[in-house]
């Protein structure tokens, strides 16, 4: 925190109230907001979608688009009321002092101008240099934020470098005056786990050179108790519950925040012993918030007569580890929040059984045509971009796979073979003893198609929004020839909304009636509309709010248990990963570096991309402890990959010219586990493991 | 993009020849009908034979049209059946006359509407915007006639400041071009105007012009800088086209003052059937047409760097 104390602090905000104008009146987004953040300081703001937070960091901004505005309170840069500045004052604070970096790089860079403009820009405007010097200052922000070849970059359009750069090109941009305040909307969320590491790292590093404080958005706790000194835990357009990391971390107060803590994955849950629990129910909408507390509905201490009644005020808790930590919530001294999420059932593991699908040597390839004159001429006009190369593995009855790796890595592509949407190249995808791999999706028979079925990552893009639910649900029951029967089909797909938890009545619903969550319950009802062995879900809750992601992984595991389903589990987010899988397979450029049952993965020995990938992920735990290793470099292009090892232009552990040059073995370390890696595996094993969980029930007994 | 540019300039010379090739059946496809339109109605059946025989149009149409090609290439339209004179002593002179008019509008049109659609556009929803946005729908939807007997009923017979004509028969007069100008401009820039508006309002919305607000850029630089470019890229191809349109579409006004520019030249022959005078007026149009959109899609291109580096 900080040492001036008689500084005034850098931004002090009282009673803010933000409001938009709609077409139905009013909407409150935000309203009585109280924040300090003192100089030096980072504060994160964390809270489910639509809480407000992004509006808040807008009204800071004193831009609130055209239909929002500010009603009431008052925000103080500085010691000095930004209400009272002019509009010219306004700008020259922006920008300069106060700098902004959001969720989407791409859309936040002009498309029409050099990367070197957007950045010189600012330094001419603010402090007047000449372009020469905005060119140096630029250039030399470049280099500050770890491009590589920043000289290429100043004359670069944004589409011409990687997302992880953009973000980079965007920190820079706002760092380029030095401001006293930075505001982070998401700056990693649209990011690969791998690049989010590098840029949380870079942040930390370049606010504490600048002394920048910070105002950190986002819904990732893990990555809150990374970067923050303090955090406030928003709900519903007020402030629930603030402190420092330690403080809310170990004693957190508010049922709200506890619910948090309940819905992600830390290392110490577990599917069958330690489930997740989502929080019910849905936010209020700003003008529909209930009398009294606003979580109310969805408290499990709601009690009548004292949560239901006037404005709950923020009330100091002065735990050992903040004095300063306060919680609105009347009831905070009576209860003990741990109870809101401890789940007494113990479930039966599932057994896995047969082998249902088997991948062995499985490639696609897919051939580009290279349309340059150069190509025509010399003849390579058609290339080869090797998308999946030499996939093998097998899943059981029951068993959930997981196949981790970075964008780009061939994850989805793998799906589309599997689902028939590709053909391919070569080598066998055995589902049920008939192979697959050759047959695409119209060739194959309603009940290969029925028995392997799909749920996508976004689930506004696979539903039709002018059919109900119901049609579609059943639709899929009609194709498969399950249910001939009009009245059965109906009873068919209300028994699969009740599966899915959805009430009956949504049968007749649009899916622009329904809520992020509801659609992918939606697409799982479909999917298991057909009775599937095997499920392919493509990152089936990234997409989802932390609450609903928690629930809509509990219910994949539930239908799993109950039907049996082997579960295909493609995803980047190795929290959920290790929560859910039995095995794990670990792609990188289309090529398997690492396979083994989930214990074997996240322990040592490592291959080493995937001691990287798990390195990479924060963990909202301040028991656990981590260490870091932050890759260089982006992935390579897939047209062109390199020679020998794939990982070898990223490696920290390459051991040289034979990492350059030949194809890694695959060395075999247990029943099963298998890295491809030069290095020997005793070497390997005598690696450091990446996270170290102290043990929980011996740090409870000491409490 | 250079490879971009052979490949568009080639395609354009394709649909030329294509297009040239459809205008040349039409109207010389049946040889007995230009023989008829040379000799006159009263001219009897053998000696429409003759003629043809005679002229050499009893050879393929194919061979006729490449021989026809060849001599546009070489600078040679025909003869006008009524003027009597070569196709290209008029014809020249007529382009040149519509070049100047449509010239003088499309730069007063395209600044006007890129302003008023700019200034519209810049803030969605504002007075200026729907005042700017009513003008020119009014302006639109007023037919090329209707503005003419009106601006000349203020300017020629009320106020007298302009003259009524524009048959520039004491030679070139600045003055008799105001009105056709004036009353094209009025017709034409709504369009683009508001095409121009639309785009505006749309990337005054992006993230990257909140991003270039937030960096506290002063207004006119983020309009000027970060704001037109992209807004122009959408509206750029419409306004290629209005070049097209006012090739064409300048006869009703020509007609009104007396103009003599190719939209007259074009309606005269095609009402006397004048048909070395049509395939010429035909063939003109056509590359105006192709070369236009041909200039609009690599302006295009080029304006935009997501795709020009792909
Ligand atoms: N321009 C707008 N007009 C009307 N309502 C809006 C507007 N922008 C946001 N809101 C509403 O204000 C509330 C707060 O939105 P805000 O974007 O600040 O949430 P957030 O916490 O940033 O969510 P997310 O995590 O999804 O980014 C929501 O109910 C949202 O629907
Ligand atoms: S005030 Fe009542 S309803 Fe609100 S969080 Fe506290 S216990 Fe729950
Ligand atoms: S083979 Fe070499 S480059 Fe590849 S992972 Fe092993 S050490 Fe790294
Ligand atoms: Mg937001």
């Amino acid at each position: 925190m900080s040492d001036h104390a008689s500084e005034p602090p850098v931004l002090e905000i009282t009673g803010l109230c933000l409001s938009y104008y709609t077409r139905a009146g009013e909407v409150p987004a935000v309203y009585d907001f109280d924040l300090t953040v003192a100089k030096g300081e980072s504060v994160g703001l964390v809270g489910e979608s639509g809480c407000g937070k992004s509006t808040v960091a807008n009204g800071v901004m004193r831009y609130m688009g055209h239909n929002g505005d500010i009603v009431g309170g008052t925000i103080k840069f500085k010691g000095r009321d930004m209400a009272e500045m002019s509009e010219e004052e306004i700008r020259r604070v922006r920008g300069k002092d106060i700098a902004m970096i959001y969720q989407e790089p791409m859309a936040s860079l002009n498309p029409s101008l050099t990367i070197g403009q957007q950045l010189m820009e600012v330094p001419i405007i603010h402090e007047g240099v000449n372009k020469a010097e905005a060119f140096q200052r630029a250039y030399d922000m470049l280099s500050a934020v770890h491009i590589p070849d920043p000289k290429r970059l100043m004359i670069s359009y944004p589409h011409q470098v990687s997302g992880g750069q953009q973000q980079r090109v965007v920190i820079a941009m706002a760092l380029l005056s030095r401001p006293a305040l930075l505001l982070l909307d998401e700056p990693t969320t649209a990011l690969d786990v791998t690049v989010e590491a590098g840029i949380v790292e870079l942040i930390a590093e370049l606010s504490r050179e600048t002394g920048s404080s910070l105002l950190y958005i986002s819904h990732n706790l893990g990555l809150m108790l990374e970067v923050c000194d303090r955090i406030c835990v928003m709900y519903s357009g007020e402030v629930v519950e603030e402190g420092t990391i330690d403080s809310i971390f170990s004693w957190p107060k508010h049922p709200y925040t506890q619910g948090l803590f309940g819905c992600i994955p830390l290392p110490h849950a577990d599917k069958n012993a330690r489930p997740l629990v989502s929080i019910k129910g849905q936010l209020p909408l700003p003008h529909e918030r209930p009398e009294g507390c606003n979580f109310g509905p969805r408290c499990g201490f709601f009690e009548q007569g004292q949560c239901d009644k006037g404005l709950i005020p923020m009330e100091g808790v002065h735990t050992d580890d903040d004095p300063a930590h306060r919680v609105r919530c009347r009831r905070w001294e009576g209860i003990d929040v741990t109870e809101a999420v401890r789940v007494d059932e113990v479930r039966e593991p599932i057994e896995v059984g047969e082998t249902v699908l088997e991948v062995a040597d499985m490639r696609k390839y897919y051939k580009v045509r290279d349309r340059s004159l150069a190509a025509l001429v010399s003849g390579g006009a058609v290339r080869e971009v090797k998308a999946n190369e030499s996939i093998s593995f097998r899943a059981g009855e029951g068993e959930t796979v997981a196949i981790v790796g970075e964008s780009g890595c061939g994850k989805s592509t793998f799906a589309k073979v599997l689902m028939g949407l590709e053909t391919a190249t070569d080598g066998e995808v055995t589902l049920d003893g008939t192979d697959l791999g050759g047959i695409p999706v119209n060739k194959r028979t309603a009940a290969q198609l029925s028995s392997l079925q799909m749920v996508f990552q976004n689930p506004n893009d696979t539903l039709n929004p002018s059919h109900s639910v119901g049609y579609q649900i059943g639709r899929v029951i009609k194709r498969f020839g399950i249910e001939r029967d009009s009245v059965k089909r109906k009873d068919r797909v209300y028994e699969l909304l009740d599966t899915v938890k959805l009430p009956r009545a949504f049968m007749t619903r649009k899916p622009r009636q329904l809520s992020g969550g509801q659609k992918q319950r939606v697409g799982i009802a479909r999917a298991f509309a057909g009775n599937p062995k095997t499920v392919i879900a493509d990152e089936p809750i990234s997409a989802l709010d932390v609450s609903v992601a928690a629930a809509v992984t509990e219910l994949l595991m539930d239908i799993q248990r109950e039907h049996r389903t082997t579960l295909l589990f493609i995803s980047h987010d190795l929290s959920a990963v290790r929560y859910l899988s039995d095995r794990v397979v670990v792609m990188y450029l289309g090529q398997i570096m690492e396979r083994g049952s989930t214990g074997q993965i996240f322990a040592p020995p490592y291959h080493p991309y995937t001691e990287a990938l798990l390195s990479a992920v924060p963990i909202a735990d301040p028991e656990v402890e981590r260490r870091r290793i932050v890759l260089e470099g982006s992935l390579p292009s897939p047209l062109d990959p390199p020679k020998g090892c794939p990982f070898s232009t990223r490696c920290p552990r390459k051991l040289g010219e034979i990492c350059d040059n030949e194809a890694p073995p695959l060395q075999t370390n247990a029943d099963r586990h298998v890295i491809a890696c030069h290095i020997p595996l005793e070497e390997l094993r005598e690696v450091e493991p990446v996270i170290s969980i102290p043990d929980r029930d011996e740090l409870h007994a000491a409490q | 993009m250079v490879q971009l540019i052979i490949r568009r300039i080639g395609m354009m010379i394709l649909i030329m020849l294509v297009v040239a090739l459809l205008l040349f059946l039409i109207n010389e496809g049946d040889p007995r009908l230009i023989a008829r339109s040379i000799l006159g109605p009263y001219a009897q059946d053998q000696q429409l034979n003759a003629w043809v025989i005679e002229n050499g149009y009893d050879r393929s149409v194919i061979v006729r049209y490449f021989e026809w090609i060849g001599r546009i290439f070489s600078g040679d339209l025909g003869d006008s059946v009524i003027y009597k004179r070569p196709v290209s002593e008029i014809f020249w002179d007529r382009l040149g006359n519509t070049g100047i008019l449509a010239g003088v509008t499309f730069v007063i049109m395209v600044l006007i509407a890129l302003t008023l659609g700019v200034l519209a556009g810049m803030k969605e929803g504002s007075l200026q915007d729907r005042a700017i946005s009513v003008f020119s729908i009014i302006t639109t939807s007023i037919p090329e006639y209707a503005s003419a007997v009106f601006l000349v009923g203020i300017f020629v017979f009320w106020l007298g400041w302009l003259p009524g004509t524009s048959s520039m028969t004491s030679g070139f007069d600045p003055v008799q071009m105001i009105l056709p100008v004036l009353v094209l401009t009025l017709y034409g820039f709504g369009y683009i105007a508001r095409m121009t508006r639309a785009s505006m309002a749309e990337v005054m919305t992006t993230p990257y012009i909140r991003t270039a607000v937030l960096k506290g850029l002063p207004y006119r630089h983020i309009i000027l800088k970060h704001a037109l470019r992209n807004a122009l890229i959408a509206p750029f191809t419409v306004i290629m086209l209005q070049i097209n349109w006012l090739l064409s579409g300048v006869v009703v006004t020509e007609f009104a003052f007396g103009y003599k520019g190719f939209g007259a030249l074009l309606l005269e022959a095609a009402l006397r059937r004048d048909i070395f005078v049509i395939e010429a007026c035909g063939v003109a149009a056509v590359f105006v047409a192709v070369f236009t959109q041909t200039v609009g899609d690599l302006g295009y291109t080029y304006l935009n760097p997501r795709i020009r580096f792909k």
